[in-house]
């Protein structure tokens, strides 16, 4: 520009000569990219819609943040991703050895350390992807206070994250099903994947609450530890629901998970299907909490920067 | 001409009361829900501030816009705004273009990672897409000349190298619309100023640029206009120089005269602050004085009582942010305590120290009860001054007439051989 006194210009030219060639060319080089796109900012509206327009904006960013968290993970441990199979399958152990043996929990025809396996699995994964969503905005609190894009990705990326350590540890699974023998018979292990969606749809639900909740009130990571302590008990990690009184069958199904858990088996373990019934409480309770959670979610966003 | 942002009646408003409650546990807010609803807590008159109000106006496509004014003016609130960190209360605005900001810089890198994967992080924040980046890569790494350390993670960089990068990366981001807040920028010295030469070859290519600065010789250079906010609202737009002119002549800063009324006068219960001011070798207040002239800062205060631990009047002073100096009467005087009464203690600064600029005071009498320093008063940016080099050839810096850095400005005997 030039404007300023010449000597000005003099000292800021001493300053700059290594920078300003390469940022010259850096400036030139992009002139011609990037398409206009208007921005209309107003006072938010607070209405629970997902915007799956501006989400689909922001996919890249999305699997970039999801690859983050994944890459950073096990980075500077010892034994790595193998993690993801000694967590379950040590888990698996004490289960099968205290409620297996000694406390003779009812597992009906399945064997009882693959029933185990196949319960632990997608209650690792939910309770790693609830305290990864609900704790995300804390965590990635310099984005939250200094760049815009949605924020509903930190938790939606954090309920992908753990996905992967599920995939990693489904071996042991196939190794139990193929030492007991217990191959699933036909067309239901294709509803396997939509049991997961199951326990992803109820996850994120609660994750979105707790993590909107967590900006203002620090209490949610106490609370989060004690409730997964309690949790693997209501969903049948370590028995069969369809063994235990009807009544209460039905009073569990309150719970998405127990249908999560009861549905994998029966999908992958070749166990009793789950009631119908059942399932339907879960998936209306998984969509209540998914709808409650955005709401929440949406009608503090506009706030979290100031508050968090 | 095509507008790049137009602003229209853009307000902001903090409940100040509800933040303090806010930040709390559950607990805490059930107790005051509790008593609010049994009566014996009042609804606390929560304080309002509005921290923008109706502020309205355009930005055309190539523009460079300065923002002014003092702290607390709604400047860093405007622009938080605009990058839609925070939403507005009323008001709207528009913005036709990709937004990029130099507040930004390395937000986001993720210390386990390595450079090469920290770029396309970063990269991804600041909203390029991967084939940008991916085309861009190795001019990045090239201008951050970390080559040799691409690999390694970014925490084993020392902080020159991580700024760097992640300058680097910033720099390759082409947004059509560029925020600057220079206020906020963190870095050295040397950093900023990388940030103020990139966006004045942002601004010489046709972009458009919102600069928010405290630096009035930058606005004034590199801006084409400005506009200046106060207490929210904005007082006045027009060419950079003649806004920045006015508000550098209407914002004498904390002022340089500040008295209390004895009932309010800050204090203990042994000394209380009367009034500081600035004044001249006349003993004549101030506000702004030649570079080349001493300038006294006068602190009038009361000791209440006798017996109490010795007092000594103490200085901090300031200038663009940055402590100048402390400083406190060592005379004897102040050994033994103080007998009651009314003191008015004037230190003189030289003239030929400070350098140009705004210069603020905090006031102090204070107690030396070593290691500690017990301030029986203290009043931060109670005055503040203008220092003026009319540039007649006498100063430090001769008759050149451009940028003379520095907290200080001492006239220094030279020796020659």
């Amino acid at each position: 520009m030039g404007r300023g006194a010449s000597g000005v210009q003099e000292e800021r030219d001493v300053e700059f000569d290594v920078d300003i060639p390469q940022i010259e060319a850096a400036v030139q080089s992009a002139a011609s990219t990037s398409p206009e796109r208007t921005v209309v900012i107003r006072p938010a509206t607070r209405l629970p819609r997902l915007d799956v327009g501006e989400l689909w904006h922001y996919r890249e960013l999305l699997w970039t943040l999801v690859w983050r968290d994944v890459a950073v993970r096990y980075k500077q441990t010892f034994l790595g991703v193998a993690w993801a199979i000694l967590v379950p399958a040590f888990t698996a152990l004490v289960y099968v050895i205290v409620f297996g043996k000694f406390a003779n929990f009812p597992a009906g025809s399945t064997p009882y350390p693959s029933l185990v396996v196949a319960g632990v699995l997608p209650m690792q994964y939910f309770a790693s992807a609830l305290s990864l969503a609900s704790l995300s905005l804390l965590a990635n609190l310099p984005l939250v206070t200094k760049v815009y894009f949605p924020r509903t990705l930190l938790p939606l990326g954090s309920v992908c994250v753990p996905l992967v350590d599920f995939v990693v540890g489904l071996p042991v699974l196939v190794f139990l099903i193929w030492k007991y023998d217990t191959w699933p018979s036909g067309w239901e292990t294709l509803t396997a994947p939509l049991f997961i969606l199951l326990a992803v749809v109820t996850v994120l639900g609660l994750g979105l609450f707790l993590a909107a909740v967590n900006v203002r009130y620090r209490d949610v990571r106490y609370m989060i530890p004690v409730f997964l302590q309690v949790l693997p008990l209501l969903s049948g990690v370590m028995f069969a629901v369809d063994q235990i009184p009807t009544k209460w069958q039905w009073i569990l199904s309150l719970n998405p998970m127990t249908s999560v858990i009861a549905g994998w088996r029966w999908a992958v373990l070749d166990a009793s299907p789950p009631k119908l019934g059942q399932v339907a409480v879960s998936v209306a309770v998984a969509v209540a909490l998914f709808v409650v959670g955005l709401a929440t979610f949406r009608s503090s966003e506009p706030t979290f920067a100031d508050t968090i | 001409m095509v507008v790049a942002i137009e602003v229209e009646g853009l307000s902001k408003k903090y409940r100040l009361g509800e933040y303090q409650a806010a930040y709390g546990t559950l607990r805490e807010t059930v107790v005051h829900a509790g008593r609010r609803l049994t009566g014996r807590e009042h609804h606390r008159a929560s304080t309002e501030l509005w921290a923008l109000q109706d502020v309205s106006f355009d930005v055309p496509e190539g523009e460079v816009l300065g923002v002014v004014g003092r702290n607390g003016a709604g400047k860093s609130t405007l622009l938080k705004i605009l990058s839609r960190i925070v939403s507005p209360t009323a008001g709207r605005a528009e913005i036709r273009g990709r937004v990029g900001s130099l507040l930004e810089v390395g937000t986001g890198f993720s210390a386990e990672l390595t450079g090469r994967e920290n770029i396309y992080l970063n990269g991804a924040i600041l909203g390029m897409k991967r084939r940008e980046i991916e085309d861009r890569f190795d001019a990045i790494v090239e201008f951050s000349g970390v080559e040799k350390f691409i690999d390694t993670p970014v925490k084993r960089y020392s902080s020159g190298m991580y700024v760097r990068l992640a300058f680097a990366v910033a720099a390759h981001f082409e947004p059509e619309i560029l925020f600057v807040d220079e206020v906020l920028a963190v870095g050295d010295a040397e950093f900023q100023a990388r940030c103020l030469g990139r966006m004045e070859e942002f601004g010489n290519s046709g972009r458009t640029v919102i600069f928010v600065s405290h630096n009035m010789q930058a606005v004034a250079q590199l801006c084409d206009r400005a506009i200046l906010l106060e207490g929210g609202r904005l007082v006045r737009e027009g060419p950079s120089e003649e806004v920045v002119a006015y508000h550098l002549q209407t914002s004498a800063g904390a002022g340089s005269t500040r008295t209390w009324s004895a009932d309010e006068a800050p204090g203990d219960d042994l000394v209380r602050l009367r009034s500081v001011r600035i004044v001249d070798e006349d003993g004549d207040s101030v506000d702004y004085v030649d570079v080349r002239r001493p300038v006294g800062i006068e602190l009038a205060f009361t000791v209440l009582h006798g017996g109490g631990p010795p007092v000594v009047p103490k200085l901090k002073v300031t200038t663009a942010g940055r402590v100048a100096f402390n400083a406190m009467d060592i005379d004897s005087r102040w050994h033994d305590s103080a007998p009651p009464g009314d003191y008015v203690a004037t230190a003189w600064i030289p003239g030929n120290l400070m350098n140009e600029g705004l210069i603020s005071v905090d006031a102090a009498v204070c107690s030396i009860d070593s290691p500690k320093l017990h301030h029986h008063v203290s009043v931060h940016e109670a005055v503040s001054f203008h220092v003026q080099d009319p540039t007649e050839g006498d100063s430090s810096r001769g008759t050149f007439t451009g940028q003379w850095r520095g907290v200080v400005r001492p006239l220094l005997d030279w020796t020659v051989r």
